[in-house]
């Protein structure tokens, strides 16, 4: 097989850095129609465009008419055959500049970065994890050499390597609620490192598995300057969400609250029972705590939610000045925003929630499959 | 493991652990050597496959039919289709349309002319599958005093055999147009994925 000269692979890392840092691009994404208009790579400095391989066997021509010929361009499909092929025929045709996404929208869904959200008071810091092909966020509070990961994905050696990198032991994995949108390596991350996991006992009980329970009043500490986790019984997404209070400082929100969007709390197929619960915890709870708490959510919905280095947050005097899901004053209306026409449920999302509980153990292969796409937790994602 | 009854296809491809693209590459120079009418199995185990061949088929205008799940193997039927078969030919005057035969049905004799693979992927209810090429030899099975609604996919097929049916005397004879392509009425089929 020839190499074409002049081409490159490109790794999920390289693109976030791209995305993030607002460089412009040019993407050939050769999927079917279908999946790209499921879920896409977006920036605000990104340029898309869809042209499946199959319509570009003979030639490219079609594709090569479509794209603007003095910006960097780089093609992308499901795994990275259709994105290497489609490219050396570019790159033969004479375009220059081209790229393929290494390992294509299965690696963009698992690449996580990590940015430091702050310092705690004792020393400590706190980390976020952005997962931003699929709008999914992690966090990891380290002080004194111990490390608490709140949220974990399925990709559990980076968070292992992480706290490695920072001299810290993971004492605590805690999951906000069952997640139905990804696979919750929080379970696994614990037994690989002896850690203790955590859920809210009214999303556990068809769990089969040991866990500790999370409930208010019990607070949990990480280090030996005692930074504390305060959980916080916050239903409405599911009837278990739990929100966490780090350091007095910053308020891990789950999927309840988002910066620009609420939960959805129809995944577990009880929306019409939840939407009390939501409105109580968004409406009431949440007005009862400090309004200058840094609020840290577990999913955003669009790159515009990606502050600085890719950060997601913002205060929660903000979001209740901002976030239109926290400015409906009619019950009914809220009643209908977050239980009508919401966007389509996220990609096997019941077999996502029996794999959290336990019930199910699909392999690597079918967990990656399981995740495709978008995460699809909020009331106001398309 | 449950096994399916054979389809006939005319030529199978064996694309089993190839990743995408190779199943469609393979299968479009594949299709290229075929005639029309004719039927491809393509055998992969890229479970992308299934959305590409879909969409390939559709962006060709070649005829998908459907695909089978054995195991780990998917099993993708797809007919070649010619340019002229989309365009509508006027030969055999009596017609009824789909919705009129939709009507009808429980009262007439269906007799669906496409070939055994397109009839297992979807078909009407009770219809009787000759398909058009064997329909000279196998006349004996019908009878010439039914009504008879005759289809295939887009009225081409339908239409020759309404004038063969014709031919040999049968005296209630209906061209049913267009045919399975735009029938939005009952269906079943031998497979579910």
């Amino acid at each position: 097989m020839t190499t074409a000269s002049g081409l490159r692979p490109m790794a999920a890392g390289e693109l976030t850095k791209i995305v993030l840092n607002k460089e412009e691009l040019f993407i050939l994404d050769v999927r079917n129609q279908s999946d790209f208009d499921d879920w896409k790579i977006e920036g605000e400095s990104v340029e898309i465009i869809n042209i499946p391989y199959f319509d570009l066997l003979d030639s490219v021509d079609q594709a090569l008419e479509q794209i603007p010929s003095d910006k960097r361009l780089l093609v992308v499909c499901a795994k990275e055959g259709s994105s290497k092929f489609v490219a050396e025929q570019l790159v033969e045709a004479g375009r220059t500049n081209v790229s393929y996404l290494e390992g294509g929208m299965k690696s963009w869904s698992e690449h996580l970065e990590p940015v430091k959200i702050g310092d705690l008071k004792d020393g400590g810091s706190l980390y976020q994890f952005v997962r931003i092909g699929k709008g999914c966020l992690s966090y990891m509070v380290i002080s004194s050499g111990e490390a608490a990961v709140i949220d974990t994905f399925r990709m559990t050696d980076v968070f292992e390597r992480f706290a490695r990198e920072q001299g810290a032991t993971i004492k605590h994995t805690l999951d906000t609620h069952l997640h139905a949108d990804h696979i919750s390596g929080g379970r696994k991350l614990a037994e690989q490192t002896g850690a203790t996991y955590w859920l809210p006992p009214k999303d556990a009980t068809e769990v089969t598995f040991p866990y500790e329970k999370l409930e208010e009043g019990r607070d949990i500490t990480v280090g030996n300057t005692k930074i504390k986790i305060q959980p916080i019984y916050s239903p409405g997404h599911t009837v278990g969400s739990t929100s966490f209070i780090v350091d007095d400082e910053y308020l891990l929100t789950g999927d309840i609250l988002f910066i620009e969007s609420i939960g959805r709390p129809d995944l577990a197929g009880k929306a019409e029972d939840w939407v009390g619960d939501l409105r109580n915890t968004l409406y009431n709870r949440y007005k009862g705590l400090a309004q200058d708490l840094i609020v840290l959510p577990a999913h955003f919905g669009k790159v515009t939610e990606l502050g600085e280095g890719g950060r997601v947050m913002a205060r929660l005097s903000d979001l209740y000045r901002d976030n239109p899901g926290l400015n409906i004053q009619d019950e009914e209306t809220f009643r209908r925003t977050v239980t009508v026409n919401l966007p389509p449920q996220p990609n096997a999302y019941q077999e996502i929630r029996q794999t959290n509980m336990g019930k199910i153990t699909p392999n690597e292969d079918e967990q990656r499959e399981m995740e495709i796409g978008p995460n699809r937790c909020a009331v106001h994602d398309k | 493991m449950t096994t399916h009854p054979e389809i006939k296809a005319d030529q199978t491809l064996d694309c089993k652990g190839l990743a995408c693209p190779m199943p469609i590459v393979k299968t479009k120079k594949a299709m290229d050597q075929l005639q029309s009418g004719q039927v491809i199995e393509v055998q992969a185990t890229d479970k992308g496959s299934l959305a590409d061949i879909q969409g390939w088929a559709k962006n060709t205008g070649h005829q998908y039919l459907g695909t089978i799940q054995d195991g780990n193997v998917l099993r993708h039927f797809i007919r070649k289709s010619s340019a002229d078969e989309i365009k509508e030919e006027k030969k055999y005057p009596h017609t009824v349309t789909n919705e009129e035969l939709e009507k009808k049905l429980g009262n007439v004799t269906v007799l669906d002319v496409r070939e055994p693979a397109e009839y297992a992927f979807n078909r009407i209810p009770g219809a009787v599958s000759i398909p058009l090429g064997e329909l000279e030899e196998r006349l004996g099975e019908l009878n010439p005093d039914d009504d008879i609604h005759v289809v295939c996919r887009t009225g081409t097929r339908s239409d020759l055999a309404c004038q063969l049916l014709a031919e040999k005397g049968f005296k209630n004879v209906k061209n049913v147009k267009p045919g399975m392509y735009g029938w939005s009425g009952p269906t079943e089929k031998d497979f579910q994925i």
